[in-house]
């Protein structure tokens, strides 16, 4: 029972070996020991969703999880799904939309679109408010960020590839 | 904030669980989903010694149709996700299934568990007025043994349960639901996966013209959910109207003590559990969907 853990934990493809402190929560650890800090600290008890990541697949709160948890795990940031490609039609939606204002949601905005995108092909407008209830964006950007959501819907069942 | 200093542990069993709660009691937290620990715990509103982490145990995992088909087995490891996409909940507890869209946002799902939700017994949380509706049996391990509690005997008060120090709740067992049940479910809340102001949960047997054992269990309103028996009575073998839904909702709202908080006082809320009573009584009995049996 060390105030400490050695973890290996699969981040965006790349396996990483860390020791971190038991009590350092996920988007932490990816922040300050990995730097990747596309996964924003906002209001660290699990609300406004500015740090969903993936872990093992589904989009969670890191600020919710330990990174000693992660132990084991693979782990999607937002670098990571824009290096792959995977979201990038939601990605410029968000652009052509106007939907980033101050950026400071998007990170976790884009996350629990693309979720919602891989589990419903066509989503309508009432679906992705609830899905995006639990993300706060403070500019009040509501109305363009289900714009761009619905716009990558509706563009992929056009056939448009995304 | 971030969470004060602790100690981590990862048991690879239930019995080694077991152990260490008998150990360190009150001073160990056990970490499931995290969903609300956590928050508590960057809050600074919790400072346990030690956190043991169940997530490793796998004899936690899974639903499972179990008892000869009897009744459903949810694991203190299913999250809610998991339970909400269930077919075998959705087939044999509807209520469930319907009370999940309204389990706080997709992100919390995917790691909140279920009976992570019943252990901790917040007053405005969904599962623990399912569990009472829907007569589950909350089953509770320590190193002295295994016992079930009955939902209805497992809520004390705020944050309060039956639950021991030393007791991990290992699952939850829910009834499969007769042939003939209908459910019914909603909340106020000012945001949808918000915490309720007010939640309803309904289950009922019979048809439209004799309604038997119907079952309404309102919560958010006061420090536990609040099995509203008397009122629930007043539908025994009685065909449904609005008169009759009107006089269950007025009866039903008069047995509750709602405290003064944000949202309102005592009068407020008694008003919005009334017309929410009124409002899913009518969905679940007047739907065009017929009456199964």
């Amino acid at each position: 029972m060390d105030k400490r853990a050695d973890i290996v934990v699969v981040v965006n493809g790349l396996a990483r070996q860390l020791n971190v402190p038991v009590r350092r929560n996920l988007v932490d650890m990816l922040r300050h020991d990995l730097g990747l800090t596309g996964a924003h600290v906002g209001c660290e008890h699990g609300v406004c969703g500015a740090c969903n990541v993936r872990v093992d697949g589904v989009v969670v709160r890191g600020c919710l999880m330990l990174a000693v948890q992660a132990d084991g795990a693979t782990v999607d940031t937002i670098e990571g799904l824009t290096a792959t490609g995977e979201i990038a039609a939601l990605q410029s939606a968000f652009v052509e939309r106007n939907a980033l204002q101050c950026g400071y949601c998007t990170p976790g905005m884009l996350m629990t679109g693309a979720e919602l995108l891989s589990q419903q092909t066509c989503p309508s407008r009432a679906v992705i408010r609830d899905a995006i209830s639990g993300n706060y964006c403070r500019c009040t950007g509501y109305q363009a960020i289900v714009d761009a959501i619905e716009t990558t819907a509706l563009a992929r069942k056009d056939g448009i590839p995304s | 904030m971030k969470a004060p200093d602790f100690a981590y542990c990862r048991p690879a069993s239930i019995d080694a669980v077991c152990a260490l709660l008998a150990e360190h009691r009150d001073d160990a937290r056990i970490l499931a989903g995290g969903q609300s620990l956590m928050a508590t715990l960057n809050l600074r509103l919790s400072a346990p010694a030690l956190l043991v982490d169940i997530n490793r145990i796998d004899a936690l995992r899974g639903i499972h149709l179990a008892g000869d088909g009897n009744y459903l087995r949810i694991g203190a490891l299913a999250r809610h996700a998991e339970v909400a996409r269930s077919p075998l909940v959705a087939l044999h507890a509807p209520l469930i299934t319907a009370a999940m869209r309204h389990v706080a946002h997709p992100a919390i799902r995917n790691r909140g568990t279920t009976c992570g939700s019943l252990a901790l017994a917040d007053p405005s949380a969904e599962m623990p007025a399912c569990a009472i509706a829907l007569d589950a049996t909350l089953v509770l391990q320590s190193q002295s043994g295994t016992r079930g509690v009955p939902a209805r005997d497992f809520f004390f008060g705020l944050y309060e349960t039956a639950r021991r120090d030393d007791e991990l709740l290992i699952e939850v067992r829910v009834p499969c639901q007769p042939a003939d049940q209908r459910v019914g479910f909603d909340e106020l809340s000012r945001r949808h996966g918000d915490f309720a102001m007010v939640g309803v949960a309904v289950t009922a047997r019979g048809t439209p013209d004799r309604m038997t054992d119907l079952r309404l269990v309102v919560f958010g309103t006061d420090t536990m959910p609040i099995d509203c028996r008397d009122a629930a009575a007043l539908a025994d073998r009685q065909a449904w109207s609005p008169a009759l839904g009107e006089a269950i909702a007025s009866a039903a709202a008069a047995s509750l003590d709602p405290d003064t908080n944000m949202f309102g006082g005592p009068a407020v809320k008694r008003r919005q559990a009334a017309a929410l009573i009124r409002r899913v009584l009518t969905a679940t009995f007047t739907s065009r969907e017929a009456w199964h049996g």
